[in-house]
């Protein structure tokens, strides 16, 4: 492609505001929450006095944001396989329906389009232990597997049980949308090289797992990256489905960060929880932008 | 191209002129609160009333924010603090709420001139003029007393059952016990956001601990790991073992509608729950009973919602005018027997108020006060929500020692 001077020229002009912008109102205000969390900001009063990491120190050993580093975990991990697995076996299914895939599909995008706080208020009564799911258990006859749900403050190790309606009102926002990155996904494989294997007498399990699944790898690797991240970062979804839970059985550091900064007003601790879950996202972000541009260079 | 930065331009040109329509100076007033539901929200409205009556012209911008407690207004209203864009007035609980949060950060004016110039320092008990000033300056105006150490209870359960309301803590077990040989939940609790459990605890402590030690409490002078602390934290936890199991998952009022249903009998709570009993059609006395809540008889917790004056209010003078009229006589009687709360005024008309209401009013005159934690007076902000903290594991752990030790670390960061 030829490129003008004229055309250098617009091309800068466009793209030297949004840098701009983006300087300032990311990575300087990424700087300024980290001078807070270093600060000694606690009450409306802004004070800037320099204390170092003394409240990073100070949350790794409070307990609620050991439970929620805990939760976050869980969180992420169930909520990527049951994600991932459901999106993978919902795209293959509507790839070999012959009718009405349309349809299909948009019945499973839709969900997608609803806001988190939405999806939390209609959760919170489905899975309400007196009102929701547990009554329709006990009409069909299933009272035995009527449980607490999300007041459930008990736990397996450090898993809290009341984490597994959160992960499937979350998956149920998602899974529509991996579904979609999926079928993409499986519609780019020719189907040349899927017959060439049935020739050479692969039968289906053989196919699925040495052609589709390495063919799908990097749409796997942007679900997962898309799906960590929301992860790590959740909080309009459980705040209004849970909110913390009885015993912080719900507790994401979204929300302790929320509740410290808004309600309790120790700005710094709040700045500091922020931070951490910065570098919890820049964790999981960094790895596959070195994969992505090392894969460029190569 | 072209055609691209020419749209651009004229997009700033429609956002800077959207942005300078908001500058414009007309007579306007807004008012920022939490209060969305029935009858706190027609209460506000009877007071807007009133000041449109008598100005007009004012454009009034009911700016409220859902949410328990006002959790999500106090984020709203901080984040436009900060910002150097006040409200006009806005609601805050009386006390450290107030004090703690905004008047020591200087982000209040004293308002003392309102209540000198229309001569109503003496309407006002001194109790309640001390809790609002700070270094002898008031700084809001209460517009309602609520009581929190309110047991309220199913009459229908109770005459049933030849059951009469607990006084003590001793009376409370029996009851329970009685109630729950016959099915029915003894108390309901809807802790959901974990407030409801702190409002319960306080009653508690007040009950186990007395009006003096519980003031204690708040100043240093009671030790919250010394042993009647501790015994009140047990007695916290005996309670806690007759409530409905499922009381996470539910807010303040839907508990209240257990009792009304007579799934539960009883249930601890604030007097807006007679706005609530009331809002169902219930009557006081006839459906729905009530009495200090156990071993609380002689004391009153209070906590009161009030307004103040930001420091750069937009539109200062309507909003001093509006907080006269929240101040005044004619204010207090319009929005309290909607709100269902009583005057934070001595002079209230007992005749406008129902029968709980003016059983609260005579119990404010004669009580001892004290102030509440659930609910911003006896503490700030910042301890209230490490005491949130500390509880949301307590009520399932129900550990007491654990608790009464995290309870005086905290304590010890605020006194």
């Amino acid at each position: 492609m030829v490129r003008s001077k004229k055309d250098v020229i617009i091309g800068i002009a466009i793209v030297v505001p949004s840098f701009i912008l983006v300087l300032i109102f990311v990575y300087g205000f990424i700087a300024w929450t980290f001078r807070v969390a270093c600060s000694a900001w606690d009450g409306q009063l802004p004070n800037f006095t320099w204390v170092g990491f003394k409240h990073f120190a100070s949350l790794f050993s409070s307990t609620r944001f050991q439970i929620d580093l805990w939760n976050t975990l869980y969180f992420t991990i169930l909520f990527l396989a049951v994600c991932i697995c459901g999106g993978l076996v919902f795209a293959m299914l509507l790839d070999n329906i012959v009718r009405g895939e349309n349809i299909f599909r948009n019945i499973f995008l839709f969900p997608m389009a609803i806001s988190f706080v939405v999806t939390g208020v209609a959760w919170r009564w489905i899975f309400n232990p007196t009102v929701g799911v547990n009554v329709l258990l006990e009409r069909i006859g299933l009272s035995f597997a009527a449980w607490n749900w999300y007041i459930d403050p008990s736990q397996i190790f450090t898993f809290h049980v009341a984490l597994i309606p959160v992960v499937i009102a979350a998956s149920w926002q998602y899974i529509g949308y991996i579904m979609a990155m999926f079928l993409a996904g499986l519609r780019g494989i020719p189907d040349e090289i899927i017959e060439a294997a049935r020739m050479d007498g692969a039968g289906g399990f053989r196919i699925f797992m040495k052609i589709i699944i390495p063919s799908l790898k990097p749409i796997i690797l942007s679900a997962m990256i898309v799906l960590g991240h929301v992860s790590l970062k959740i909080f309009d979804l459980v705040y209004t489905m849970t909110g913390k839970g009885p015993a912080f059985a719900t507790d994401m550091p979204g929300i302790y960060m929320f509740e410290t900064t808004f309600q309790g007003n120790h700005y710094a601790e709040g700045a500091a929880i922020s931070i951490i879950m910065l570098l919890m996202v820049a964790l999981v972000i960094c790895p596959y932008l070195y994969y992505v541009l090392r894969k460029k260079e190569g | 191209m072209k055609k691209i930065i020419v749209f651009f331009l004229a997009a700033l040109l429609v956002l800077s002129f959207a942005a300078c329509e908001g500058k414009k100076a007309e007579p306007k007033l807004e008012i920022f609160s939490w209060w969305t539901a029935g009858g706190e929200a027609d209460g506000l409205e009877e007071m807007f009333k009133i000041y449109r009556s008598k100005y007009p012209t004012v454009e009034i911008i009911n700016a409220t924010v859902a949410g328990g407690a006002g959790s999500n207004a106090k984020a709203v209203l901080a984040t436009r603090m900060q910002g150097g864009n006040p409200p006009d007035s806005f609601q805050v609980h009386a006390g450290h709420e107030l004090i703690d949060s905004w008047v020591v950060a200087g982000k209040m004016e004293p308002i003392t001139f309102i209540f000198e110039d229309n001569g109503w320092m003496d309407d006002y008990p001194p109790g309640v003029i001390d809790i609002i000033s700070y270094k002898g300056d008031i700084y809001s105006v209460p517009v309602n007393i609520h009581r929190s150490n309110v047991l309220w209870y199913n009459k229908k359960i109770f005459s049933d059952n030849n059951l009469s309301a607990p006084v003590t803590f001793e009376d409370f077990g029996m009851v329970a016990q009685k109630l729950a040989a016959k099915g029915i939940i003894p108390l309901a609790l809807g802790d959901n956001g974990i407030w409801a459990s702190v409002h319960l605890l306080e009653s508690i402590l007040l009950g186990s601990l007395g009006p003096e030690k519980y003031n204690g409490l708040w100043d240093g002078s009671t030790a919250w790991d010394g042993d009647d602390v501790k015994a009140a934290l047990g007695n916290f936890v005996t309670v806690l073992s007759v409530v409905n199991t499922d009381h996470a998952a539910l807010s303040w009022d839907a508990a209240a509608q257990y009792v009304i249903d007579g799934k539960c009998a009883m249930t601890i709570m604030g007097d807006w729950a007679e706005g609530y009993f009331k809002s169902k059609g219930l009557t006081p006395d006839v459906e729905f009973g009530y009495v200090p809540s156990p071993g609380t008889s002689g004391s009153f917790i209070m906590l009161s919602d009030s307004f103040g004056l930001p420091k750069g209010a937009p539109h200062r003078d309507n909003a001093v005018k509006w907080l006269a009229v929240c101040a005044s006589k004619e204010g207090q009687d319009a929005f309290n027997p909607k709100k269902g709360s009583i005057p934070s005024r001595t002079d209230g008309d007992p005749a406008l108020y129902d029968a709980y209401l003016n059983s609260a009013m005579e119990d404010f005159a004669s009580n001892i006060i004290v102030p509440s934690v659930a609910h911003g007076a006896a503490a700030a902000e910042g301890w209230v929500t490490k005491i949130n903290d500390i509880m949301s594991l307590f009520v399932t752990d129900k550990d007491v020692e654990k608790a009464a030790s995290e309870f005086a670390k905290v304590a010890k960061d605020f006194i």
